[in-house]
């Protein structure tokens, strides 16, 4: 018998349209000192599976079928006061986001020791030299000192680590951590990562990892489990998995892993996946209103020139000028892209890559340096009159699809806004029609005009962003992070559809990402910020073979290795 | 936080400014306040005379420097219907007009609290739906209907509670109080059930939003999945992350109790300063009228101050300064 056994589980979230199944007949086991990953997309059922087992899950869903045992234990039928006991002291959880599971009003100290002490018997000073000791063990500094501070005293990966410590308090023999690393830049990652394996090597802890990082998969687990809507479609040693795939999902889900060591014409098209709709033929944008109009002067050459370009902002405000505080956010930042490449910024979070993209769209005001685009010095613009010409020719897509579209406007006014607003459109007919067209391009089709925001889904959100940033026919489009909310088939899609764009149109783009696969598969040129400072600037394939600053070769050492599974992509 | 403390006594010191000039220009330009104060018979030579040593000929600043100063003393002049310094009637207004806004905002709190958190744990109890029946009909029904309800059903049916007055006052040092005596205490009883209900149903409804908002937060769940129990998870984690918007709204709340005690004190002829204030309307006694204006400006002006302070002492993170946070 193993550690934990899953057998035919079934979960079912009762709603008014009928009930619907987020885990069917699902068995998984889990031996000690193991580490299972359970990869797959958003909406598959991953997290149901963790919240099934401590009994947690949220109202009205109900595990229907199936039975769950913890060392030989039946556990899915314990009443609520045993299941508690479970909780915490036998099975621990790790949660995606370090910075909102802690109690931001009480310290870890009160956190600690309140949970040592809910499952152990130890008293007030034993319970907090316990404390102590497990801080020290999830690698946190000065535990002595720090553990009578506050959650928002500590950096994210220092937060994970006090969130693991929680989860360790009564040293439980089977871990679940639910996207433990998914809000860490890649070396917090990497840190978090070693932890929790160090942690099952030496505790001898059995864990479930669930992610939908192939990456942190490959790096970590000992074994994988595939879901795909709810079920499990395949089971298999790390290795296997990922070099010889058996289930169609699963090489679909690998090919779609965007590549660190290799730069692909374009993605994989993943069939298995729904909705993976291909750029419309049916226009021929050369000819279309969207190519028209592109005969700018100065075609070659640098489009955009940033020189020493700083941002300085006020951290704590003072009536007296020496007991205020800067943050140099932007530090004598220069570089220049040439008209048609893909310039990527590449660093962790804290940068400063996004405050670089602000300040060309005029977002920010600099505090320093000169920016020129097409010749023309955008600092030295006066008022917003004067600079929308300039704005109207390049345009921004963000990084969350659910924040950046107005959810109570239709998705044809959405795209139409920004025509009507430059008045590009002769005619309302006009508007609607390049409307229509739009969305036949990035692939959504002239129905889609009539929805509104909720209906569409991550990608095919970010989607509409891009028809909305097209609308206004740019040369120059800004994309911070437009992928990183999305799932890796629907990130292959996106960038599919931008890298196409870009070509056909003969886009001049900024590419801002942490990823560094997906740099590499998407840019010409890539620079490395760190700390506001721009690092390095190379030729892609250049900075991933050969790196010349030691920031950037530590950052490509930390990338996920993900190597295997060559026939499909070769 | 010392700079922040300065810098909104400062913004407190403006206010009670801009307030002092309102009630300086009703006191000044609403009627004449010599006609107010002499009889039919004064001559216009008597009239000039005691506009000249009123100091009513000065130019306007120097009048409204005059009025601010003695008006920081707690000097407002006479009153025109009682004929008698008009502090002097606040002094004896005052504790019963406290006391009851105390009464009423401890019985609001400590029932609107409870029945907040209650009705979001047992979303769907039966005992939870009553209580937001109920909670409506304390919202609708206006305050003096239900003293009056009360009067008829307790005072005239039931003869159990009186129905108007403070009954038998302790003085202690200047301060009345109807704490001390049976009777005191029996006829406070109706006014401030009265003057609590608004308050009560509606820190009941924040209360509970508040809750529903914060029990779905990672932190109760992540509570949960380390086997804390959900006394301990609703108790001390939940409520805690509740309580900053109920401190605002409650500061906010405890000043309009204060200051909306005047129907309640009419309803039930509580001789505290709103029942001051309303027959100073119908006397037009402007005195009166500017004094419990500044007054109940200082008293909203200093619970705010008391709800920045208590901001500080809930949440930690308004405690360090920004930029040393997030640090390693």
């Amino acid at each position: 018998m193993s550690l934990l056994d899953i057998k035919e589980m079934r979960v079912e979230f009762p709603s008014r349209r009928g009930h619907v199944v987020a885990v069917e007949s699902l068995t998984l086991n889990v031996e000690p000192g193991e580490i299972l990953g359970v990869v797959g997309e958003s909406g598959a059922g991953k997290s149901t599976i963790g919240n099934a087992v401590i009994g947690l899950l949220e109202p009205p869903g109900q595990m229907t079928a199936g039975e769950v045992y913890l060392d030989g234990t039946r556990i899915d039928n314990l009443d609520d006061a045993a299941k508690r006991r479970i909780r915490g002291a036998r099975i621990g959880m790790i949660f995606q986001d370090p910075l909102t599971s802690l109690d931001p009003l009480q310290t870890i100290e009160r956190q600690l020791v309140d949970t040592i002490q809910m499952h152990l018997d130890l008293d007030q000073a034993q319970a907090r030299a316990r404390a102590v000791e497990l801080l020290d063990a999830v690698g946190i500094p000065d535990p002595n000192i720090r553990i009578e501070q506050y959650p928002h005293q500590f950096s994210g990966g220092m937060r994970q680590r006090v969130v693991i410590a929680l989860a360790l308090c009564a040293d439980p023999e089977m871990i679940i951590a639910d996207e433990p690393t998914t809000a860490l830049d890649v070396s917090v990652q990497a840190q978090i990562l070693d932890l929790m394996k160090g942690l099952c090597r030496d505790r001898n802890v059995g864990m479930i990892l669930i992610t939908h990082d192939m990456g942190v998969i490959a790096e970590t687990a000992d074994r994988v489990a595939v879901m795909y809507r709810g079920r499990v479609v395949e089971t298999g040693k790390t290795e296997q998995i990922m070099g010889t795939p058996v289930h169609d999902y699963t090489k679909s889900l690998i090919s779609a892993v965007p590549r660190p060591e290799k730069r692909l014409h374009r993605f994989p098209l993943v069939t298995y996946i729904e909705d993976a709709t291909e750029l419309g033929d049916t226009l021929d944008l050369a000819t279309h209103w969207l190519g028209q109009t592109r005969d700018y002067e100065g075609e070659d050459g640098d489009l955009l020139q940033a020189d020493n370009l700083h941002m300085r902002f006020v951290t704590r405000h003072s009536f007296f000028a020496k007991h205020r505080l800067y943050l140099d956010a932007v530090d004598d930042v220069s570089f220049s892209i040439k008209t048609g490449e893909v310039f990527g910024l590449v660093g962790e979070s804290g940068s400063g890559k996004s405050t670089v993209a602000r300040m060309i769209t005029g977002i920010y005001t600099p505090t320093g340096g000169t920016i020129r685009f097409a010749g023309a010095d955008l600092t030295a613009l006066k008022s917003r009159k004067e600079a929308a010409p300039w704005r109207r020719q390049m345009q921004m897509i963000f990084q969350d699809p659910f924040s950046s579209l107005n959810g109570r406007m239709r998705v044809r006014d959405i795209i139409a806004e920004p025509i009507h607003f430059h008045k590009m459109a002769s005619s309302k007919d006009e508007a609607e029609q390049i409307v229509h067209d739009l969305l036949d391009v990035v692939g959504l089709g002239a129905q889609a005009a009539q929805k509104f925001p909720h209906e569409f889904s991550g990608g095919q959100r970010q989607r509409i962003s891009i028809a909305r940033a097209l609308a206004t026919r740019p040369r120059f489009l800004i994309c911070d992070e437009p992928t990183s909310a999305l799932d890796v088939s629907i990130q292959a899609q996106v960038l599919n559809l931008l890298k196409d764009l870009q070509q056909e149109l003969g886009l001049t783009m900024l590419f801002i990402s942490h990823d560094l696969p997906v740099i590499r598969q998407i840019c010409d040129r890539v620079g490395v910020m760190r700390h506001g400072k721009l690092l390095e600037v190379a030729e892609t394939e250049n900075l991933f073979e050969d790196p010349q600053h030691d920031y950037t070769k530590h950052l490509l050492d930390l990338m996920p290795k993900f190597v295997g599974f060559q026939e499909l992509t070769a | 936080m010392i700079t922040f403390i300065i810098q909104r006594i400062l913004q407190s010191v403006l206010v009670m400014l801009t307030v002092a000039l309102i009630a300086f220009g009703l006191f000044r330009y609403v009627g004449d306040p010599i006609n107010n104060m002499v009889g039919q018979d004064t001559s216009t030579e008597e009239r000039a005379e005691l506009r000249e040593r009123l100091g009513l000929n000065d130019a306007f600043l120097v009048q409204f420097g005059r009025f601010a100063i003695n008006a920081a003393q707690g000097e407002f002049g006479f009153s025109y219907q009682h004929r008698r310094p008009v502090s002097d009637l606040i002094v004896e207004r005052l504790p019963a007009t406290l006391e009851l806004s105390l009464v009423s905002a401890i019985l609001a709190l400590f029932i609107g609290i409870p029945m907040g958190v209650y009705t979001a744990i047992r979303r769907n109890g039966a005992v939870s739906h009553a209580f937001m029946t109920l909670s409506l009909i304390g919202i609708s029904l206006p305050t003096f209907l239900i003293g009056i309800l009360l009067i008829l059903f307790f005072g005239v049916i039931l003869r159990w509670l009186p129905t108007f007055g403070r009954g038998d006052v302790v003085e202690i040092g200047g301060w009345t109080t109807g704490f001390l005596t049976a009777s005191g205490l029996k006829s406070l009883i109706m006014p401030a059930i009265t003057l609590a209900l608004f308050q009560m149903t509606l820190i009941m409804r924040l209360v509970r939003a508040e809750m529903l908002e914060v029990l779905r937060t990672d932190f109760v769940k992540f509570g949960r999945a380390r086997g804390l129990p959900d006394r301990y998870v609703h108790f001390v984690t939940a409520l805690k992350n509740t309580l900053v918007p109920v401190i605002t709204i409650t500061g906010l709340q405890l000043g309009s109790i204060i200051a909306f005690a005047i129907i309640t004190e009419s309803v039930f002829q509580w001789p505290g300063m709103g029942l001051l204030f309303i027959q100073a309307i119908g006397e037009v006694d402007i005195p009166v009228m500017a004094a419990y204006l500044v007054l109940i400006a200082f008293f909203f002006v200093v619970i705010n101050l008391v709800v920045d302070v208590l901001y500080y002492v809930v949440d930690p993170r308004l405690r360090v300064d920004r930029a040393d946070s997030g640090g390693h």
